[in-house]
């Protein structure tokens, strides 16, 4: 599959290889070429076209370098555009003095528990200690997950009897306790619920009210196809997100969300999940991400190859 | 509610972008451009059906209605007749609405044997709880297997349901090998005379060998006990996933061999178009879709019902 792309690309640019000047006419093949990589990268279709009318544009307007085929060119502006529009603060900030107090937020099955005890493994290795609290009172064993998870971390867990409680009230307590437990940085997990469901998102608003998080993540599973807009742009109008954690970036999506999600709210990506076991979690690199969404692992070699 | 008004409401996102959006797009009268046509392509993309089969329709648009006058009723029914044959595939698959077990095969004798596999997180074991509730409704005896022993507290999990579902379950210890759960949840349903066994999976992403081959090992000894086992092999898509859901499509049905796909969590905006070029390119059905979180949240698929539910009024 990455192939063929790669294979179509090269031939759409070689096109006008040796014509010496980029126009809007012997590019628009290639464009075309760059557009259905992306959409089978699963961006998103607006996301795609704006992005293809960007880069035809800078291409046209700049001027064709000495040093390289127009060809090569044009795959190194369209790899830089998607860097840069990747780009943002890929840090976790987290308070020097105080409590650091984050909230995690996605839809069912994102990976969210799992990422809230990577995210204890991270910080715990950092040498803060973290706190976890189980904010999922619907999903069936959601606490005994995050119990196990905890465990596993060495990191204690907060959990309150589902029956008699509710995911505000467990969150209120449990930033209590860990303020008095000495604890720097607290992560809530919340249960997992769809952007147009408006009980469940009044719910993570009210959980924002009252708790007041410095940082309110989104992950994202990075299979996520053309809906990946709409679910990120629900949750960042409830709750202004802070960053994404792309998960399961593992197998062989190519991950458009990725640039889907930055494009429609601004967000950047902070993490990526790789794997299920809690090491998995890795720095988010904007230009390894452009080079997978083209479906590129190199880009500089189909350079080469143009 | 009727199923097909079920289905519709679950489905009523989908519809709402599809129809209102289309309706709008193809005023009667005007001429069908590439323009238009182009802003319909990005309305089939955005149902994740994929580059090709939304190729696929609008060429045929083109060929019959391009550069002429709108003829709307005409457009829609090249529309929905592309979108229909691609869904509908060889026609194999028996969908009757009044009978939501329809579309699952049949052990002629003694325990009906469903596998359910899947990448991470898209819904297996919620599905499973879902297809369990429907088959006893039915007046099925259902054995549980819980044969995800990686994920934390999914043991836990299937339990917390099998418990609501009043049905038996055979389980290890977290860390044990699926393959013995799945052996052992065989034995269990001869012995009980059950008439389903349906075996839960650990998530597990399609370029994992290792996983992969664990999944033949269980289907393997799931054959010694029941040798037609297993007769169901769902492969549960979460219905936000894109283009990736062909490549899931492809590996799990190397390993064991899927007979019907189950389109988990689509009461949300996502509209599962991946099915489509699923069909297309490998002809698995789908037979269930999730519309939510709860026990009845299940619906059985039907093609026509889907097109429909796009596309009508
Ligand atoms: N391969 C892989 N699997 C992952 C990754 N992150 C999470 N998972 C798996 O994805 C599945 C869902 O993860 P959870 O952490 O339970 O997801 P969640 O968002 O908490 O789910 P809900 O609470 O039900 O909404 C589990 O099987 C995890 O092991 C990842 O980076 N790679
Ligand atoms: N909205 C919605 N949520 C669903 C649906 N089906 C499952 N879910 C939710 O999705 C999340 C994951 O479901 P699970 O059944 O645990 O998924 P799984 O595939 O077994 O996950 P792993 O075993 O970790 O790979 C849970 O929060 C479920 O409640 C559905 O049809 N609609
Ligand atoms: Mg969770
Ligand atoms: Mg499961």
């Amino acid at each position: 599959m990455f192939e063929g792309i790669t294979e179509g690309l090269t031939n759409a640019f070689s096109a006008f290889r040796g014509s010496g000047k980029i126009t809007e006419a012997n590019i628009r093949d290639g464009m075309k070429q760059v557009r259905t990589a992306l959409l089978e990268a699963d961006v998103a279709f607006d996301v795609a076209q704006d992005f293809v009318k960007q880069v035809t544009e800078q291409a046209i307007g700049a001027e064709v370098l000495k040093s390289l085929r127009p060809d090569q060119q044009i795959v190194g502006i369209v790899n830089q555009c998607l860097i840069d529009l990747m780009a943002g603060d890929h840090q976790l900030a987290i308070k020097r003095d105080g409590i650091t107090v984050i909230m995690m937020c996605g839809l069912q099955g994102s990976g969210k528990t799992t990422t809230c005890g990577k995210l204890a493994k991270m910080l715990k290795e950092d040498g803060k200690s973290p706190f976890l609290v189980a904010a999922d009172l619907q999903r069936p064993a959601a606490i005994e997950q995050l119990k196990v998870i905890g465990d596993q971390v060495g990191c204690p867990v907060y959990h309150e009897d589902p029956a008699k409680s509710d995911p505000v009230q467990v969150c209120r307590n449990g930033v209590k306790q860990a303020k008095a437990s000495g604890a720097t940085v607290v992560i809530l997990d919340t249960a997992g619920r769809l952007g147009i469901d408006d009980e469940l998102m009044k719910e993570l608003q009210r959980i924002d009210n009252r708790v007041a998080p410095d940082t309110c993540l989104f992950v994202c599973d990075a299979m996520t196809g053309q809906d990946a807009v709409n679910s990120a742009r629900a949750f960042n109008e409830a709750l202004e997100l802070d960053g994404v954690i792309l998960t399961k970036l593992d197998g062989d999506t190519r991950g458009g969300a990725a640039l889907s999600v930055k494009a429609v709210t601004g967000v950047p990506i902070k993490y990526v999940g790789v794997g299920e076991q809690l090491d998995r979690l890795e720095q988010f690199h904007p230009d390894r991400m452009a080079g997978r969404i083209l479906g590129m692992g190199d880009v500089l070699s189909l350079v080469e190859k143009a | 509610m009727g199923l097909f008004d079920r289905l519709k409401a679950g489905l009523k996102k989908t519809k709402d972008i599809l129809r209102t959006d289309l309706r709008d797009l193809f005023k009667a009268g005007a001429i069908l451009d590439d323009d238009v046509l182009e802003e319909f392509e990005g309305r089939l993309i955005r149902t994740d059906m994929g580059v090709a089969a939304s190729d696929r329709i609008v060429t045929k648009l083109r060929e019959d209605h391009g550069g002429r006058t709108v003829d709307v009723d005409a457009v829609w029914d090249t529309v929905r007749g592309e979108l229909r044959e691609l869904l509908k595939g060889d026609g194999s698959t028996n969908w009757d609405l009044e009978n939501p077990l329809s579309p699952l095969a049949k052990a002629d004798s003694g325990p009906t044997v469903i596998l359910v596999a899947g990448v991470n997180g898209v819904g297996k074991t919620t599905s499973i709880a879902k297809i369990s509730n429907l088959l006893q409704k039915n007046g099925n005896k259902v054995v549980l297997a819980a044969g995800d022993t990686f994920r934390a507290a999914a043991v836990e999990q299937l339990t917390m349901w099998s418990e609501r579902l009043g049905c038996d379950i055979v389980r290890k210890d977290s860390g044990a090998d699926p393959a013995s759960v799945a052996y052992e949840g065989a034995t269990k349903a001869v012995e009980l005379n059950a008439d389903y066994l349906i075996v839960d999976t650990a998530g597990r992403l399609q370029t994992q060998k290792n996983l992969m081959d664990e999944l033949d090992k269980i289907r393997r000894v799931l054959q010694k006990v029941i040798p037609e086992a297993p007769h169901e092999s769902l492969l549960v898509l979460d219905a936000t996933t894109g283009q990736n859901g062909l490549s899931q499509a492809k590996s799990f049905s190397a390993a064991v061999e899927c007979t019907g796909l189950v389109l988990a969590k689509l009461d949300g905006t996502a509209r599962g178009g991946v099915t489509v070029a699923i069909r297309q390119e490998m002809g698995i059905p789908v037979k269930y879709i999730g519309v939510g979180e709860g026990i009845d949240d299940l619906e059985i698929f039907d093609p026509d019902g889907f097109v429909d539910a796009l596309f009508s009024n």
